[in-house]
């Protein structure tokens, strides 16, 4: 069964079952890697923030030099305004890459391979920039949907491709990041079965094609989660400064 | 675009299901856990959010201002040196110069005096040698004016004696007297 490139995927509870009404919502392999994640991202930076060192620590620098890339991120695609959702996006871009790049050693589970997860965050977002844009606009939010300097006749067609492109938003965000993990790691997968099946003669081929996909996806696991931060840049941007 | 999205987790659904059928697609898309991994992927996200905006926010924040307004007090102090410096410069040329001239000035004076000493003591030296060398002309003159008297009684006494000796008569001493004193008056003038 191992050779099943799916089988990386699989969702199995650990521990007892817990069911909340008649829903389960037990503990499982994916809530364990989610958590060493936020377990791992929390003891970083406690470590990197412990000395307020003038002249920065290795662990410390790393932390100031992530708070740095996402507060420039934001500040330049939405603005000041935005200052407010920075430890969102924040939070965002760190639980996506951790959990990315921890699904990149061997044994793990991928958290942001599973469709639903990603649908979850990017669900977040959409709800939450949706109401960020009524209450900062009201009703006028709307006027998102009305691109200025578009001939009369073809309002309405234009109305509605801008209301579907909106409401796929949380669906390209989140497929896009779960498509590009599994399609990833699948691959690996894929290549590391012919590893095994070409034997020692003929598998040296998809070994050095495995290695360097290996470097390809750590490259991925990274612009991923900084395109996932990005995009609820962007859209943040639209509902905070309504300029399309 | 969703269409196509849907097309290729389709796609990959009958890829699965084909290739591998012993279990039965993408594990992804088996709805039996998802209610779980929603509900804890916004547990830990959210614990994850809290904390990060919470705590350790605000600390890296604080610190990255603490640096920020240290380097500006620092560029500051460093400027204010600077200048403080460059005044402190100019003070001490300020008073090397004044220094300078006053000495010059110094030694200019001290110059004057010494040459208006040197002046006065030669004048008053000038002025006592001419007092003395006048002293010792009057003193000649009268002097030689003693000494004409006294040569006239040598010669009326010389004069006396030369003519009793020759004449061997005594010869009244008041005419030989006249007669001296007649000649002297005479020749006196070449020696005064």
């Amino acid at each position: 069964m191992s050779t099943n490139p799916m089988h990386q995927f699989n969702v199995y509870r650990i521990g007892p079952e817990i069911s909340f009404g008649n829903v389960d919502i037990s503990f499982t392999n994916a809530s364990l890697f989610m958590m060493i994640s936020a377990f791992i991202i929390i003891s970083v930076f406690f470590a990197g923030t412990k000395r307020k060192a003038i002249i920065p620590t290795k662990i410390q620098l790393l932390t100031e030099l992530s708070y740095t890339l996402i507060s420039k991120m934001i500040s330049d695609t939405a603005g000041s305004k935005a200052k407010p959702y920075f430890p969102f996006v924040f939070s965002l871009f760190m639980f996506v890459l951790f959990c990315n790049m921890l699904g990149m050693l061997p044994y793990s589970f991928t958290v942001t391979s599973h469709i639903i997860v990603t649908f979850a965050l990017a669900a977040v977002i959409f709800v939450g920039v949706t109401i960020i844009g009524f209450v900062h606009h009201g009703v006028g939010y709307l006027k998102l949907f009305i691109p200025s300097g578009v001939p009369l006749f073809l309002l309405p067609l234009i109305v509605i491709i801008e209301i579907i492109s909106y409401l796929s938003r949380p669906v390209s965000l989140s497929v896009r990041l779960f498509a590009n993990m599994m399609a990833g790691h699948t691959m690996l997968k894929v290549f590391g079965g012919f590893v095994i099946s070409l034997g020692i003669i003929g598998g040296w081929l998809p070994l050095s094609f495995a290695v360097a996909l290996t470097g390809l996806e750590i490259l991925i696991a990274f612009l991923q989660a900084y395109v996932f931060a990005i995009l609820t840049c962007i859209y943040l941007n639209d509902a905070l400064n309504l300029n399309h | 675009m969703v269409r196509n999205y849907l097309k290729f987790i389709g796609f990959f659904t009958l890829l699965s299901g084909e290739c591998f059928g012993a279990e039965g697609g993408m594990p992804q898309l088996n709805p039996e856990y998802w209610v779980s991994q929603i509900f804890w992927v916004i547990l830990i996200f959210g614990t994850l959010y809290i904390i990060l905006w919470r705590i350790i926010l605000p600390k890296i924040n604080a610190n990255l201002e603490n640096r920020n307004s240290q380097i500006l007090t620092d560029l500051d102090d460093a400027q204010k040196f600077k200048d403080q410096s460059e005044e402190k410069l100019s003070e001490y040329n300020n008073i090397l110069n004044q220094a300078k001239q006053e000495a010059k000035k110094i030694l200019d004076g001290t110059r004057k005096k010494v040459n208006r000493d040197i002046e006065n003591k030669k004048n008053q030296f000038n002025l006592e040698i001419s007092k003395e060398i006048e002293n010792a002309e009057k003193e000649i003159k009268t002097l030689k004016l003693s000494s004409i008297k006294d040569i006239n009684k040598i010669a009326i006494e010389t004069s006396s004696e030369i003519v009793r000796k020759i004449v061997g008569t005594e010869v009244n001493s008041s005419s030989v007297s006249a007669i001296v004193e007649d000649t002297s008056k005479k020749e006196i003038t070449k020696y005064i």
